[in-house]
């Protein structure tokens, strides 16, 4: 396999491949006819997650650095380059987008009946931001993509959404926004702060920056992802959200596009802020959090009668564990954290996907009005036990693989919230269990399941790659495990090994000035532009005298022409 | 060519795109009234007016790449600067023209007088942006404003438009006497009208401090005036909204930005020195504009008045990059001028295409259902809003982020993170004009679409603009070259020449 890829030069045009050929098949779909579309776009997809396949053998867990690294100047004037990469934690994730965007376009067949065209072209375009997500290793190109999957997802869930699908939509939006807005301001303060006129990763890492400064960046950059996730206060926007989008939004919602947040606490909260990371107030806060969204989450879901509603609050409480397993700072709760990553994105795609079938059958996602329906419908059913089990994480189920370990990790460091935290496993039996039954095992008392269709071919093929998976990771995860361990641990050794000296070093340390950055670490002026290397640049002080100052505010700002 | 205005000629190649539009302006006059006696639409005089626009513009190019000038004390600039901004005006008068075509027929207005108004105005925005003196900023100013005031009146028939003329003309008469006296005061502090003289007298502290500081508010108040910065901005919502809508794209766009490049030059050359008198006033009329201008749009219910909130807000994002006053920040105003120039008046050219060439239907709910009547028009609308709202992948997004760094470079933190809060804010109203558009479905055969005839001249504008609009969000660098380039010498040319002759 490997001579064939090397053959192709695979590795010489993969990441452009994965990032720009949905684009094509984008524009493929608006010329062809609205008949065409769905199996335009299905073919399309499936071409990207065929060659995202190769990733698997492409992809040498070595240094755990970045792979297949390009890199060309993009907008050489603010230092931009487009630049991709992928390492042991983003190959997954690239792996991942791939399968559920070909997945839940071929389970939308049925449920998108209106305006065929424009919806898979947002769904393609929707796989080309997320995929740059994923291997943009520019934090600037990677800012872009970010915000660049906001818009189709809001025009999915606008306009092929259900009742309250506008206020859905536009409340996913603006949260959305209003993290990666102050996220980018946090960028700037990096890019000016130290990391030398450029966005690539790695001068990122390197950027000199105060305790203080930490901490403050950190929470621009925690809010962001914060909110994607969702960890518990952000996540309002999320049932909303997953209620009223059509199923392969919800699917692509839950699957992909949350894990763009807990991505972005590995890539970039933690190896980019490694004192505040470490920070124990910090530490303890996002922990706190994580065992507070996995408990409540669990404790909502239990009480709705909704089914849709349900399953997003479940998202919550996964994404939760993810949460404790990366702050735990352990490599068996970042691995773990992973794990729960991809074992989510597939059995809660899976979750939505039955529901929409159920959904596309009965024009309702009410849990009383079903039941009995593993008699009317056994296949259907089984793909419902099963996935609902991987969910609750059975043992032998990927999710058990990825919570065990996101537990075993916090234990090693912080018990107490690992044993907290193990009561939402309790509970997530509590929430699914009950649903199952009332669903697939009561009596089957209304005339309209008794003429509940099973499964047909299509959705058959749908949900067997699904379930196989669920149940290979959770049989067999040493592949992926042995795949994501040197990144993962190149991440720990980022936090821990450069966290030490600033967090010792500058804390109270007379270089932090009271305008909150340190004076003596920044640089006078960038050559930004060419040409304006010579100019005077003022750092002047706003009226508020900047964040958080005891000092008055100066009577005039500092100038250094 | 090096002009050193040995020959009065030279005067004439230095105004060469002056020169041009204004003659090409009293002709079009001429011809407006002779065929006004024949009758017919005056479609061609506008296009007459577009080639006018196309040779002042080529006029611009000539003097951009073969001209050089002596000394830099001129009057009249002839620098990079200039000419940036000269490209901005005409490309904005030129796609203003062509979106008026069809309404200025429709509506039976003096095609001749309309046209030439918009070149006449156009004429004193590039006096504007070119002047090294404050009288001639003044003279441009109201040489633009004449002609402007007019235009907002244009529509006589229309009692909205006539208000919107009326209370424009009073309140820039009152503005215009604010400037003017600041001009006076400068002026009496320095012994010179001279942008560089001033600058240098400025920083040599030579100028007298008591007319200084009253001179500079002065100053500050009447541009505050021109780019309707809160609290100098009541006036804008009610001009816009009762002005025919092609003239509102135009004020909007081109006289907003002539505004924004004559403060520039003023404040950040001329006043320079004195950055400590003014950048306090300017922090806070730019924090206020950015908050007012952004949530009072989200309450609009008339897509034109939002607009013209929402150009209130994009005037207080420039100011933050005057605030911030560095090379940086200035190039940031001009990239986002011209960037701010096309989307704006793309998006009021939908405007006027929904409301068929007339001022009704222009309520948010006259936009239900559009997007899928008129997929195209649909789709640009769209782009022209995620643009205006400074998406990634547009160029408003660049532009947004060229004055973040440049406040970025300058330490304004609060501001900046005033900008990208308000900012959540404007995604708000301009995403609630796409969800009108795609996500309602039209509630009859009376949709927005069915009525509206939109000329191929039109299409051609926006996709053009569209382009544009895309290409520099993801293929920026030679557009941000050429602005950083613009600007580089222009704040310190002649403080480093003069310093070295100074006693």
């Amino acid at each position: 396999m490997t001579d064939l890829l090397s053959s192709l030069r695979y590795e010489d045009w993969i990441l452009h491949a994965l990032i720009w050929l949905p684009l094509v098949g984008m524009a493929h779909v608006v010329v062809s006819s609205s008949e065409r579309a769905k199996k335009l776009a299905f073919v399309w997809s499936l071409l990207v997650f065929v060659l995202s396949l190769g990733l698997w053998w492409g992809y040498e867990p070595g240094g755990g650095g970045f792979m297949l690294e390009s890199s060309t100047p993009w907008i050489e004037a603010w230092g931009v380059s487009y630049a991709l990469g992928v390492d042991g934690i983003s190959v997954f994730m690239v792996m991942l987008t791939t399968f559920t965007s070909a997945i839940a376009i071929l389970g939308s067949f049925e449920y998108v009946k209106t305006r065929r065209k424009a919806f898979y072209a947002l769904m393609l375009l929707l796989e080309t931001g997320v995929l740059g997500v994923f291997l943009a290793t520019d934090i600037f190109l990677f800012y872009v993509f970010f915000e660049l999957t906001l818009v189709p997802m809001y025009f999915i869930v606008g306009i092929w959404g259900g009742e309250r699908r506008i206020y859905a939509a536009v409340k996913f939006f603006l949260y959305t926004a209003v993290g990666s807005l102050l996220m980018l301001v946090a960028i700037l303060y990096i890019y000016f702060g130290g990391s030398a006129g450029s966005f690539a990763y790695e001068a990122f890492l390197n950027a000199d920056l105060s305790l203080r400064e930490q901490l403050w960046l950190f929470a621009a950059f925690a809010l962001a992802f914060g909110i994607k996730v969702p960890v518990f206060p952000l996540h309002t926007w999320l049932p909303d959200a997953h209620v009223e989008a059509p199923t392969p939004g919800s699917v692509v919602l839950a699957a992909v596009l949350l894990k763009m947040g807990t991505y972005g606490f590995m890539r970039f909260l933690l190896p980019f802020f490694p004192g505040a990371a470490q920070h124990p107030t910090v530490v303890a806060v996002m922990l706190v959090l994580g065992v507070v969204g996995i408990i409540y989450a669990a404790w909502v879901a239990a009480v709705q009668p909704d089914a849709k509603k349900l399953v997003a609050y479940t998202s919550v409480a996964h994404m939760g564990f993810v949460v404790i397993g990366i702050f735990a700072l352990t490599l068996n709760g970042l691995q773990g954290g992973m794990v729960v990553m991809i074992s989510h994105g597939i059995s809660t795609g899976a979750l939505f996907l039955l529901l929409g079938m159920m959904y596309e059958r009965r024009h309702t996602r009410l849990i009383e009005d079903f039941g009995g329906l593993g008699r009317a419908a056994p296949l259907f059913a089984t793909a419902f036990v099963i996935t609902a089990l991987a969910s609750i994480g059975l043992p032998g189920t990927s999710g058990f693989v990825g919570e065990f370990l996101a537990l075993l990790g916090t234990f090693e460091t912080h018990a107490l919230a690992a044993i907290l935290a193990a009561t939402g496993v309790v509970f997530a039996a509590y929430y699914m269990l009950p649903m199952v039954q009332r669903v697939l095992f009561n009596k089957l008392d209304r005339p309209e399941n008794r003429k509940f269709p099973d499964l047909s071919r299509r959705e058959i093929l749908i949900l067997a790659p699904m379930v196989a998976l669920m149940i290979g990771i959770g049989v067999h995860p040493t592949p992926i495990l042995e795949r994501m361990e040197p990144s993962v641990q190149l991440v720990l050794e980022r936090v821990e090994g450069a966290g030490a000296t600033p967090s010792t070093a500058s804390a109270g340390s007379p270089d932090v000035g009271p305008d909150g950055y340190a004076g003596s670490a920044r640089p006078g002026g960038h050559a930004l532009l060419p040409g304006t290397a010579s100019a005077p640049s003022r750092r002047v002080e706003p009226p508020f005298a900047g964040l958080g100052s005891q000092e008055p505010v100066p009577a005039t700002p500092v100038r250094e022409d | 060519m090096l002009l050193d205005y040995t020959s009065s000629f030279h005067y004439v190649l230095a105004l060469l795109p002056e020169v041009v539009l204004s003659v090409w302006g009293m002709g079009i006059l001429v011809a407006g009234v002779s065929r006004k006696q024949q009758g017919g639409s005056g479609q061609e005089l506008g296009w007459v007016a577009v080639a006018g626009l196309a040779f002042a513009a080529l006029a611009n190019g000539w003097l951009y790449f073969g001209v050089a000038e002596e000394a830099a004390t001129a009057m009249i600039a002839l620098d990079r600067f200039r000419f940036f901004a000269n490209w901005t005006f005409l490309l904005g008068a030129g796609f203003a023209i062509i979106i008026s075509l069809p309404y200025v027929a429709r509506q039976k207005l003096q095609a001749g007088e309309y046209y030439s108004l918009i070149l006449f105005a156009v004429v004193g925005m590039m006096f504007m942006a070119s002047a090294r003196d404050l009288m001639v900023i003044f003279l441009g100013l109201e040489l633009m404003s004449i002609g402007v005031y007019a235009l907002a009146g244009f529509n006589r028939r229309d009692r909205r438009s006539a208000e919107a003329g009326l209370k424009y003309f009073l309140l820039g008469a009152f503005a215009s006497g604010f400037l003017l006296f600041g001009i006076a005061l400068v002026y009496g502090a320095t012994g010179s009208a001279n942008i560089e003289v001033v600058a240098d007298a400025v920083r040599n502290g030579t100028a007298v401090d008591a007319l200084m500081a009253p001179g500079v508010a002065l100053l500050a108040i009447g541009f505050a005036f021109k780019v309707s910065a809160v609290p100098f901005h009541m006036w804008t919502p009610d001009v816009y909204e009762g002005a025919p809508t092609p003239v509102t794209a135009f004020m909007a766009a081109s006289v907003k930005a002539a505004a924004f490049m004559a403060f520039l030059r003023v404040f950040l050359v001329g006043l320079d020195g004195v950055y400590d008198q003014w950048w306090t006033i300017l922090w806070w009329i730019a924090a206020v504009t950015m908050v007012v201008g952004n949530v009072v749009a989200v309450v609009q219910s008339d897509v034109k008045r939002m607009l013209a909130y929402s150009s209130i807000a994009h005037g207080g994002y420039l100011l933050v990059a005057l605030v911030a006053g560095n090379d940086v920040a200035a190039a940031g105003v001009l990239f986002y001028l011209l960037v701010y120039t096309i989307m704006t008046i793309g998006a009021f050219a939908i405007v006027v295409t929904v409301g068929n060439q007339s001022e009704r239907r222009s309520r948010i709910e006259d936009y239900t259902g559009f997007g899928w009547q008129r997929p195209l028009l649909g789709l640009l609308m769209t782009v022209f809003l995620l643009s205006l709202a400074g998406f990634p992948g547009t160029a408003g997004f660049i532009a947004k982020y060229y004055l973040l760094l440049g406040a970025a470079e300058a330490g304004l933190w609060v501001l900046a993170v005033i900008l990208v809060l308000t900012t959540v804010v404007s995604y708000w109203y301009y995403l609630r004009v796409a969800w009108y558009m795609w996500m309602k479905e039209p509630t009859g055969a009376d949709g927005p679409g069915a009525a509206a005839v939109t000329p191929l001249a039109t299409h051609i504008v926006l996709v053009i603009g569209v382009a544009l609009v895309i290409l520099g969000g993801l293929f920026p660098g030679a557009a941000l070259d050429l602005a950083a380039a613009s600007v580089d010498g222009l704040r310190q040319a002649v403080g480093a020449a003069a310093a070295p002759a100074g006693p």
